[in-house]
């Protein structure tokens, strides 16, 4: 379920990145001077950083991880 | 000229960074320590070496004139999905090309794939093509030295030598350093940039007036207000763009610096971080590239706006060379430089100069990747490791990337610069196209030699093809493009002023899809590797 969701968390992430609801207008601009479109790109850089963190803490391949460290183990007492 | 010391102080910092990895790997002559710094980088170096190889020139110097203008879209299109996409394949196949390298011993993505798909003279092929849409990266980094130098003394240094100190400096931290020293110099180029590219957009935006008063008349004037919303680009194009960074993957320079890492946990940093470092750099260089448009008294910004207007006014009636004349008058790659002459003090300059320098410089990376690739997948592969040895090995790699960076600056001296940036811009394509390689290799059990031999022909032939077409059929001036085909009323193929476009995308999307296809339908017809080969991958 945990993986689905963060399929899912990512096709919506890809999607959102399409603001076509912005497309024509600069208004408001944020601190006076960033054009709302460039914010809100912006805005999207940082969830993605926050995706990226669920993507680790979440779904992170520690099989394979497992399998180098059992394999230099292995190495080891060969040696 | 007191810009151009601080950049010669920087050269030579680098320089000796990469005779101090030298020094530390002395006695040490194995491939795997020269070419991947022994599989041992830690989790600082990591991050920002591997953002460093992908921040060139373009980044900088590029995104702020595509930003100077199309204004505030060059964030969406090359940053934030850059910021999604690349780190998301570098979670999904970077980590488990580490794990495979670990594992099986690889240097290289063609040994993978020669192991992985039970071929020979397959992997050779794709050696041959992703080494030709590399060479480009390195002649214009090159070149882009030559230039930088050039301004920022002011003149003084002639561009073939200043391509020349730039091309000798980066020649020796790679000969001596490898891929230690090539990471140490990327680390310390990046956190440069990003001390400095914060201080930058302070100091220009104070020397401005601030940026509140320039935004507002920006969208007072009906020329530039479009410039702070994406209106000039349609949202097929913009929608195009996501498949672009699909390329970093493939490019084997990055693939190479996966195999760097000591342990995988060094990855985690890496993902979570690489939109945020992307979000750090390009934010201000895109803003100072819209912003720019604002200066009105640096003259050369002024001309670069005059010839925008002149070729949307009159280059309907212009003949295509006027109009390619034009378009480079336009072109804003240096406005970052201008506004820095303009607005900060020269001490600052120079220091930011020696940032612009390092990002410029990115090409060391590409260099050392090619020697690796040419050492493992041709010199080993053929026969001459086991007939000379590793330490033979080593010293081919190293005469290899003198070779490769004499021949680079012998091209930048006599090729004008314009065609090495097309090269560039079909190169990020057609490693997008390559990427379905990677995926088949690592996820799909049934993949085949011929399904990636497909792929890879495939691959050549739209980039040559795109190439050919965008070279017949000159560059409209801005507005509707050239159909020059249709199918039932519908916009096959057209000549955009920007490009080409395929039923309204950019060729990179039907380059990818057909990759995909290619991969299933060929692999589907064509008989597996051998039961043993697939179990040592899934």
């Amino acid at each position: 379920m945990k993986r689905v969701l963060l399929v899912v968390a990512t096709v919506v992430l890809y999607l959102l990145h399409q603001d076509f609801w912005y497309w024509r207008t600069a208004h408001p601009l944020v601190f006076g001077f960033v054009p709302i479109g460039l914010f809100y790109q912006a805005c999207f850089s940082v969830a993605a950083a926050l995706l990226m963190w669920l993507l680790v803490k979440f779904a992170w391949p520690t099989h394979l991880e497992e399998e180098i460290e059992q394999q230099s183990a292995r190495e080891d007492s060969a040696n | 000229m007191i810009p151009a010391i601080f950049v010669f102080l920087y050269l030579a910092a680098v320089l000796y960074i990469g005779i101090f990895a030298f020094r530390k790997a002395r006695g040490r002559e194995r491939p795997e320590d020269y070419f991947l710094a022994n599989r041992s980088l830690g989790p600082f170096v990591f991050l920002f070496s591997l953002f460093g190889t992908n921040m060139t020139a373009f980044a900088i110097l590029g995104s702020s004139g595509h930003a100077f203008s199309n204004g505030i879209v060059t964030f969406g299109l090359m940053a934030s999905s850059s910021g999604l996409v690349i780190p998301l394949t570098i979670f999904l196949m970077g980590t488990r090309v580490w794990a495979l390298g670990k594992k099986h011993g690889f240097m290289t993505p063609v040994q993978m794939f020669r192991d992985r798909w039970e071929c020979g003279h397959i992997g050779t092929f794709i050696f041959v093509v992703q080494a030709v849409l590399l060479v480009p990266y390195i002649i214009i980094g090159i070149m882009g030295g030559g230039t930088t130098l050039n301004v920022i003394s002011g003149g003084l240094v002639p561009y073939w030598f200043g391509g020349a100190i730039v091309a000798l400096v980066v020649m020796s931290y790679v000969f001596f350093g490898g891929m230690r020293g090539t990471a140490w110099v990327n680390t310390f180029q990046t956190i440069l940039f990003l001390t400095f590219g914060v201080i930058a957009i302070v100091v220009i935006g104070v020397g401005m007036g601030g940026f509140r008063s320039a935004a507002n008349a920006m969208l007072a004037s009906p020329a530039l207000a479009p410039l702070l919303t994406r209106e000039r680009i349609s949202p097929l194009y913009y929608f195009s763009y996501t498949f672009i960074p699909l390329s970093a993957i493939a490019f084997p320079h990055i693939l190479i610096f996966c195999l760097t890492a000591e342990k995988m946990n060094h990855f985690k940093k890496t993902v979570i971080f690489y939109p945020l470092c992307i979000l750090a750099i390009w934010l201000p260089c895109v803003f100072l590239g819209v912003m720019a448009n604002r200066v009105a008294d640096v003259p050369q910004i002024r001309a670069k706006q005059e010839a925008r207007r002149v070729l949307a006014t009159q280059g309907k009636t212009m003949t295509p060379e006027a109009r390619d004349e034009l378009r480079e008058q336009a072109a804003g790659d240096d406005v970052i430089m201008l506004l820095l002459q303009r607005y900060a003090p020269l001490w600052l300059a120079g220091l930011l100069g020696a940032g612009i320098m390092a990002a410029v410089m990115a090409s060391d990376s590409q260099i050392l990747a090619l020697s690796t690739m040419f050492t493992e997948d041709v010199f080993a592969f053929y026969g001459g490791k086991r007939r000379f040895g590793e330490a033979v090995q080593v010293h081919t790699g190293r005469i290899f990337i003198v070779i490769i960076t004499i021949v680079a600056y012998l091209v930048a001296l006599r090729a004008p610069e314009t065609i090495f940036e097309l090269a560039i811009q079909y190169a990020f394509s057609g490693f997008a196209a390559l990427s379905p390689l990677l995926m088949a290799a690592l996820f799909w059990k049934g993949s085949t030699k011929w399904g990636a031999l497909a792929v890879t022909i495939w691959t050549a032939a739209s980039v040559v093809a795109v190439a050919v077409f965008q070279h017949v059929v000159p560059a409209p001036a801005p507005g509707p493009p050239i159909v020059e085909w249709s199918i039932g009323g519908a916009e096959a193929l057209t000549r955009t002023p920007g490009g080409t476009a395929v039923f309204g995308f950019m060729p990179v999307v039907p380059m990818v899809l057909v990759s995909v296809v290619l991969m299933l339908v060929v692999s589907l017809l064509t008989k597996k590797p051998e039961q043993a080969t697939i179990a040592k991958y899934f």
